[in-house]
């Protein structure tokens, strides 16, 4: 199983070695300049902003050096906020995009499973239907239609919460939580229901009823281990939602995250910090695969031995 | 974008050819949330293909007399924008946009993705290894987020990198579920019978695969509709999709949030539509697959 983990770690290293090299080169192909209109500068004065920053030099050598500074771990410095490092940016943004999408991702978990289960436990009756109503509209329904709703109804109107801003408090963490983790919490509870269901019509359930067991045990005991295995495994796509969402939770709630970073930083052409950001959503999206295929092997004896 | 892999599965995992077209039809009809959907659909593509017909105004009509006037006062029928441009109007036309996406980037996935899925299935071995390793390497990308940088970098507000960029989202999942029919149908005892028969591949293919293929294929494209509806919102949203003076219901929504706190009709109404109209597609798709899956 070690050996296994660290295999698996190690592969993650030339993914992420492609994923570098394609966006380097994918972005550089893209028309316009960091130091092009809108702010328009002198042609000389152009010339040695872009010779300060190495832009002037080979693209291949330009690549070269920003390999040379990855492996030192240096991101290097931003184009469009001067004197600032990527890496600085990054760590400005990034404790409250952890804050909020680990929070949101958590409620997603336990909301889910627990509507999922309950759901699967009174099939055909009105809470099965509700939650599956529920469901449905939480998928069709947007971020950034929920998020402005929900801050003119519970922050412009009723004062219940802030309408946006960021302080780490309840006040200010409800709503984008709420936000980011509606339509995960719709996902994980449609799959733990039917997950659940398709456990409970195998034939060791059925054993463990003829044995005699109290419905309860049969549930926790025997259904609900094999049921939650798919979750897992999906975990990986449901972190790259969250990571997703998270650019639309943080402009609709003026969050100081790192997801305006990516949108902000290609428009103006900020080579240095889109790199950063794809590299760091790609490390946390193949982070968070990877954690769930170890877990799934953890809890999976079929894989782990297979 | 997470739930469509969950419904690819299913979609993928049933086979559902076996249903007749009429009984298929009829399970479709007795369906209350496929009416539902259906209703919807029809509904809004009725509204946005004459309403803007039937009004005195265009889309980009300025009205210096009605400025951000609240829905139901008079002249205009939904309220007006900040610049006096009529909502209703420029809803549809938007709903309208938004449709367009939704079915043109669907069918860019459906032909990547069936192209991609059945070369892979049917050619097998080291061909099908590649193309798969491939998929699954997107897949475990912020696949979404590339997409997303490259679309602010190479044309904000160009339609046909917004249509290459959305129809290039929706195609992995296809490519996946068409690869397991085609794996799963090489092995059945029909298409063995075909060869042994002495039918020629393309004949085998016309007259087997395709037919068989076209169930997952169909519930898969029809709930692909909606999922790209929403990406092309989330572009427009963000500021990357369709760009002033034209209005998508994305574009719409951003305007509408940034004065929501004076002008919350700009908010309400649009969101209001996208959120029928996702609901109205999921319906219908959701009751699509329901009809094709024999176990459900």
């Amino acid at each position: 199983m070690f050996a296994y983990a660290l295999r698996r770690v190690a592969a993650i290293l030339p993914i992420l070695f492609l994923i570098v090299t394609a966006s380097f080169f994918a972005i550089r192909l893209a028309p316009g300049g960091p130091f092009e209109a809108p702010q328009a500068l002198p042609p000389a004065v152009r010339a040695n902003m872009e010779a300060a920053y190495g832009l002037d030099r080979p693209l291949a050598a330009q690549y070269a050096h920003y390999l040379e500074g990855l492996v030192h771990g240096r991101l290097g410095p931003s184009l469009s906020v001067r004197d600032v490092e990527v890496s600085e940016l990054i760590a400005q943004g990034l404790p409250v995009s952890a804050i909020v999408g680990l929070a949101s991702l958590a409620v997603s978990l336990l909301a889910g499973i627990a509507l999922g289960i309950g759901a699967a436990l009174k099939r055909g009756r009105a809470l099965d239907h509700i939650a599956t109503a529920a469901a449905v509209l939480a998928l069709a329904l947007p971020g950034f239609v929920v998020g402005p709703a929900l801050a003119l109804a519970f922050g412009v109107h009723l004062h219940w919460f802030a309408a946006g801003g960021w302080q780490l408090d309840a006040r200010h963490l409800v709503l984008p939580v709420i936000t980011l983790a509606l339509p995960t919490i719709a996902y994980v509870a449609r799959l733990t229901r039917g997950s659940l269901l398709e456990v409970l019509r195998a034939d060791y359930i059925r054993t463990a009823r003829a044995k005699g067991l109290r419905e309860r045990q049969v549930i926790v005991r025997h259904a609900l281990r094999p049921a939650l295995l798919p979750i897992v495994s999906f975990l990986g796509p449901v972190v790259a939602a969250v990571l997703t969402g998270s650019l639309v939770v943080e402009s609709v709630f003026g969050l100081p995250g790192t997801g305006r970073y990516l949108v902000e930083g290609a428009i103006d052409r900020d080579y240095p910090l889109v790199m950063g950001m794809v590299i760091l959503y790609g490390a946390l999206t193949l982070g968070a695969n990877l954690a769930a295929d170890l877990l799934h092997g953890w809890l999976d004896p079929r894989v782990r031995h297979g | 974008m997470v739930e469509a892999d969950a419904v690819g599965a299913r979609a993928g995992a049933a086979v559902p050819a076996a249903a007749s077209d009429s009984r298929l039809w009829g399970r479709l009809r007795g369906s209350r949330s496929a009416q539902l959907g259906a209703a919807i659909l029809v509904a809004i593509v009725v509204a946005a293909l004459l309403g803007p017909l039937s009004s005195r105004y265009g889309y980009d009509q300025l009205d210096w007399h009605h400025i951000a006037v609240p829905p139901f006062t008079g002249a205009h029928w939904l309220g007006s924008d900040r610049l006096g441009r009529d909502l209703a109007v420029r809803m549809l036309y938007g709903a309208r946009l938004s449709l367009a996406i939704g079915f043109t980037a669907t069918a860019v996935s459906v032909v990547i993705g069936v192209a991609w899925g059945a070369v892979a299935g049917f050619a097998g071995g080291r061909t099908d290894g590649v193309m798969m390793r491939i998929v699954d390497g997107l897949n475990s990308l912020p696949y979404l987020l590339l997409v997303i940088a490259l679309t602010t970098l190479f044309g904000r507000g160009n339609p046909y990198v917004l249509f290459a960029a959305i129809g290039a989202v929706g195609w992995i999942t296809m490519a996946r579920i068409v690869r397991g029919q085609a794996l799963s149908l090489e092995r059945r005892s029909f298409i063995e019978a075909a060869v042994a028969g002495g039918a020629s591949a393309p004949r085998i293919v016309a007259r087997h695969i395709i037919p068989n293929l076209a169930g997952p294929v169909v519930v898969y494209a029809a709930l692909t509709v909606p999922q790209m509806i929403l990406f092309e919102s989330f572009l427009s949203f963000l500021g990357l999709g369709i760009q002033e003076p034209l209005a998508s219901l994305g574009s719409l929504i951003r305007d509408g949030a940034a004065q929501m706190g004076s002008a919350p009709w700009l908010l309400a109404v649009p969101a209001s539509l996208l959120a029928l109209l996702l609901l109205g597609l999921n319906l219908l798709g959701d009751a699509l697959r329901d009809a094709l899956d024999p176990r459900g």
